[in-house]
């Protein structure tokens, strides 16, 4: 049998993280291979080119595009102040002036002689990579970025919103079935990490907002709830640059679903710690699940995973579709036959054995392993 | 020639955004036959990152079931050494890692814009958006979006050879402000093919050379009745190898292995599509629905179009269709009531977790809804884009003159369809062929007389990557192994009340024996025809009712068998009779499913209301 399976979310208190810190476009990286890194420290930055703007000159002072750099008093690399004059044209012998001004402070980028078109570019925005995690630089990608390694221990979720952020853990569920609800967030929240058990409701998302926390993690959420929060729907699973005030992880999926309670009982044992979370979830081209980062004093793990050896009798798996979607199993047995199942399709299978003891039979398709 | 000859065994793997799909191809008694086929998920994405380990998952697959190797440490055995060790040659065809994305610009929207778009889209990319002078946008709106996109590549055209300049240069300008960035490497300059007025190569190269790695191909509107799109669309496949695959995970590994360079997977799509069209003459319209997603074909009057609606797909877009369909959209399809919330949360835990399957019947059932929609608004947009040459003047005889069609009509007429081809897990792999024929009826609908056909196992990218290198051997593999007839369409168009008359059909086979049908308005049938046999079919439309020849008159035309049949799909036309009320809606599907066994009406019943039995 071929290693047909679908890899699961990795939930390990032990674990080497590696960060790879890149800029948009090339610049400058400011530590060195070895240096140890504060989550807010800039690691690299450079000068993204200003938002440019065109001035149509051939058509303002009604000239053709090759008359346009007699008229110019600007040229390619000046410098411009809003207002400044920019090209004038002048006829009847100086009596009449009939001026461009730049609409910006910037620069003159070009002067077209066949459209008579001039580009001005505001000035560079600065742009800085922070490290994001507690760590030490282990790669240098000279002008582009670094990579920094770390000890840690890591969660992956399988969906969220929100981008980077920091904060201290703080668990206020019980259990991993509790539901993560506006009453149980508190000021003292303010700029921590909520977790919860099975969902988080829509008045925690409000209450959280209010009361500045960092970031929620639970098991699920109501797609509503979270539409709404956010303000406008999900097409394609593509998130992170959401324009909202925290951070928001699930680590199971849409519905009121159980916390894994490996990820629960991890969470419950990292309380307190500060994590670096990211809620950026992309499903495709390059995926990106959702994560918490705690950095630990040491590790003998190595980042390294066994994804070898699939899955076996006594495998801890979740099941991740209906009609036992969200519930935790492990594999019963592995029959290399294909099998009918009710829809009609012949599919791998195994069976599972279900928290309650119950086997069932579940394509291998939906069904994903408990990794870490 | 020598080396086709000589090909014994061909693998082919397909590297999709979900599944990586291996087939293996023999030479058995003198004929390509497919031997095998295995498939693995896609490790493009992290952990793995390296999408050689998917096709080595799939290619793996096969070597158990056959108990042969193909690969070792170093990538795939080529030649063949013997009857158990290596494969002659090794292709591939990608759309993993988002496949190809392109920007194009043209100076008119509706013209050489269009022709970018075509171009692009024929190529096999994901068209993210199509810049023109005249798009409504200002300029700095234009170039907002540019710097926003992070394109694999832009294709520019504008302006007649010999004709003005200024606006082409213009768009260069544009470009060239909003300084692009390509999506993949960092320190590249972003490819970009300039096929343009010629006459203006000097200035958009002076424009653009310097922040651009600047491609100069020909026109692809030399002159405003004429629409060129092979060289631009070669340049694409190359800046695909060079740019594309050379920065995603894995690739140049993948490079390496294949004999000839590695294509867009829908590019080879589109080149299977296009010699079904010309080996059988006819029109057709291919469909390949993917997790990511969906795009349609066509041949149309001798030309050849291609969409892709980038965001309709049955897994990572899932959601979308979902938002673009709207939810009642779907549940028209499903002939049992389920809480709208629930159904919510499944569909979006399929995007998220893309790679599972349905596992009960009521699943299966809402994910071809959801695929019915999916299929419906792709061929909607294909239908807007699939148009003649706008704005060039046209000679009509007298009838179009009375018609008064516009230049840039949709090519697509329903009407004279010959065929269509379904791609696409949802279509190739559904438990039953009857649930294709009828998820293609219900999102294309078809009129007159159509065939209707599927991809077996989802390998037509392989095959069209295979036909560039032995066009012999895809053509053998295609016709035996790949297209699965399902069989024949009867669909008159026009609208009665439920039970009226709509069609009588008399088919008579090669043996002589014949069946007669006569189906009233609202109702589906099948007439079970055999694969290989094509019989004669003698259609007689009701009053009000048109198989192409006119309402009320008599049609009569060979129909090819199938699978699953004959269908004389007496639902009608323009538009298709699903009643809007929820009893009446739910009682026709429940009685169109029986009356093509497209559901075990046992398992059905278990997801029924008491009001929606099976047993009427």
């Amino acid at each position: 049998m071929a290693n047909a399976y679908t890899p699961g979310l990795l939930v390990t208190e032990s674990i080497v993280v590696r960060k790879r810190r890149r800029l948009p476009i090339l610049g400058e990286v400011m530590v060195k291979a070895g240096d140890v890194v504060k989550p807010h420290d800039v690691v690299a930055r450079t000068q993204v080119p200003g938002d440019p703007e065109t001035v149509n000159i051939a058509n303002q002072l009604d000239l053709e595009g090759d008359e346009v750099l007699e008229v110019m008093k600007k040229k390619k690399g000046d410098s411009v102040k809003k207002g400044e004059v920019i090209a004038e044209k002048v006829t009847f012998f100086g009596l009449f002036r009939s001026p461009v001004h730049s609409p910006i402070d910037g620069t003159v980028d070009n002067v077209s002689d066949v459209t008579g078109v001039v580009t001005l570019r505001r000035p560079a925005v600065p742009v800085s990579i922070l490290a994001y995690v507690h760590g030490t630089v282990s790669e240098v990608m000279p002008r582009e970025g670094v990579v920094i390694e770390t000890p840690a221990a890591l969660i992956q979720g399988i969906f969220g919103v929100g981008g980077e952020t920091q904060g201290t853990l703080e668990i206020v569920a019980q259990t991993n079935a509790d539901i993560l609800s506006g009453d149980k967030i508190k000021p003292e929240h303010k700029g921590k990490i909520v977790v919860g058990g099975s969902l988080v409701t829509a008045d925690a998302l409000k209450k959280a907002a209010q009361v500045g926390a960092a970031g929620l993690v639970a098991g699920g959420i109501i797609d509503q709830d979270l539409i709404e929060y956010l303000g406008h729907d999900i097409g394609v699973a593509i998130t992170g640059a959401e324009d909202i005030p925290i951070t928001v992880i699930l680590t199971e999926g849409f519905g009121r679903i159980n916390m894994a309670e490996k990820t629960f009982n991890l969470l419950c044992s990292l309380n307190g710690k500060v994590a670096s979370i990211n809620g950026a979830t992309q499903i495709r081209a390059g995926v990106m699940r959702p994560e918490i980062v705690v950095t630990s004093e040491n590790s003998q793990q190595s980042a390294e995973r066994d994804l070898s050896s699939g899955m076996e009798a006594g495998t801890p798996i979740r099941i991740i579709r209906e009609p036992y979607f969200g519930q935790l199993a492990t594999v019963h047995s592995l029959p290399p036959e294909l099998q009918l199942i009710e829809t009609g399709a012949k599919v791998r299978i195994l069976t599972a054995k279900l928290a309650s003891g119950e086997i069932v039979t579940i394509p291998r398709a939906n069904v994903e392993l408990i990794e870490g | 020639m020598e080396q086709k000859r000589k090909l014994r065994s061909i693998l082919a793997t397909d590297c999709g955004s979900t599944t990586t799909k291996a087939i293996l191809i023999e030479l058995v008694d003198g004929v390509y036959r497919l031997i095998c086929r295995g498939e693995a998920p896609t490790t493009v994405e992290a952990p793995f990152e390296d999408v050689t380990m998917g096709a080595r998952n799939a290619i793996h697959e096969i070597e158990e079931l056959m108990g042969r190797t193909f690969q070792d440490e170093s990538g795939i055995i080529t030649p063949q050494r013997d009857s158990k060790v290596g494969v002659d040659i090794y292709l591939s065809t990608s759309s993993a890692g988002g496949g190809l994305q392109m920007m194009v610009a043209g100076v008119v929207k509706q013209m050489t814009a269009e022709s970018a778009e075509r171009a692009a889209l024929g190529a096999g990319a994901i068209v993210m958006d199509a810049i023109a002078i005249n798009d409504g946008r200002l300029p700095y709106q234009k170039i907002q979006r540019i710097r926003q996109l992070r394109p694999d590549m832009i294709l520019m055209s504008g302006g007649i050879d010999g004709g003005t300049v200024t606006h082409v240069v213009e768009l260069a300008e544009l470009i060239a402000a909003a300084e692009p960035r390509p999506r993949l490497g960092i320190g590249f300059n972003l490819p970009i093919i300039y096929a343009g007025n010629k006459q203006a190569r000097k200035h958009i190269e002076s424009t653009l050379a310097e922040k651009a790695d600047l491609r100069m191909v020909d026109n692809l509107r030399p002159v405003l009745e004429k629409e060129i799109l092979g060289p631009a669309r070669e340049e694409i496949h190359n800046l695909f190898m060079e740019h594309v695959m050379a920065q995603a995970p894995g690739y140049n590994k993948l490079m390496s292995w294949t004999d000839v360079p590695i294509m867009p997977t829908p590019g080879a799509v589109g080149k299977m599509i296009e010699t079904v069209a010309s080996q059988k003459k006819m029109t057709v319209i291919g469909v390949d629905i993917g997790g990511a997603t969906t795009d349609v074909f066509s041949v149309f009057a001798d030309t050849f179009n291609r969409t892709v609606s980038a965001n309709l797909g049955m897994s990572y877009s899932i959601c979308n269709v979902m938002l673009e369909s709207g939810l009642d959209n779907i549940m028209r399809w499903v002939p049992f009531n389920i809480d709208a919330a629930d159904l919510r949360n499944r569909i979006r835990n399929k995007m998220i977790r893309p790679t599972t399957i349905p596992q009960t019947m009521q699943e299966l059932i809402i994910e071809q809804a959801i695929a019915r929609e999916a299929l419906r608004l792709a061929f909607e947009h294909h239908k807007s884009l699939a148009v003649g040459l706008r704005g060039i003047q046209t000679q009509r005889d007298i009838a179009e003159a009375f018609e008064q069609t516009a230049t840039g009509a949709s090519l697509v007429d329903l009407m004279k369809l010959g065929m269509i081809v379904g791609s696409g897990g949802v279509l190739s792999h559904a438990p039953r062929r009857v649930q294709s024929a009828l998820m293609m009826l219900d999102s294309f609908v078809p009129e007159g007389i159509t065939q209707l056909a599927v991809d077996s196992i989802f390998m037509m990218p392989q095959l069209g990557v295979l036909s560039g290198v032995n066009p012999e051997a895809a053509q053998q593999v295609f016709d035996r192994d790949c297209l699965i007839r399902l069989g024949t369409a009867i669909a008159p168009v026009g609208t009665a009340k439920e039970g009226d008359d709509c069609v009588s059909v008399k088919i008579t086979t090669s043996q002589g024996q014949s069946v007669e049908h006569k189906a009233a308005y609202g109702s589906i049938h099948l007439i079970p025809l055999a694969e290989d046999e094509v019989a004669e079919a003698v259609a007689k439309p009701a009053r009000g009712f048109d198989l192409g020849r006119g309402k009320g008159n008599e049609v009569q035309s060979k129909v090819h068998g199938g699978v699953v049949g004959v269908i004389i799909d007496a639902r009608g036309r323009g538009p298709l009779g699903l009643p809007s009320d929820k009893p009446n809606r739910i009682r026709k599907l429940v009685e169109w499913y029986k009356a093509l066994d497209a559901y075990p009406m046992d398992i059905l019943a278990k997801y029924l209301g008491k009001e929606e039995t099976v047993s009427g």
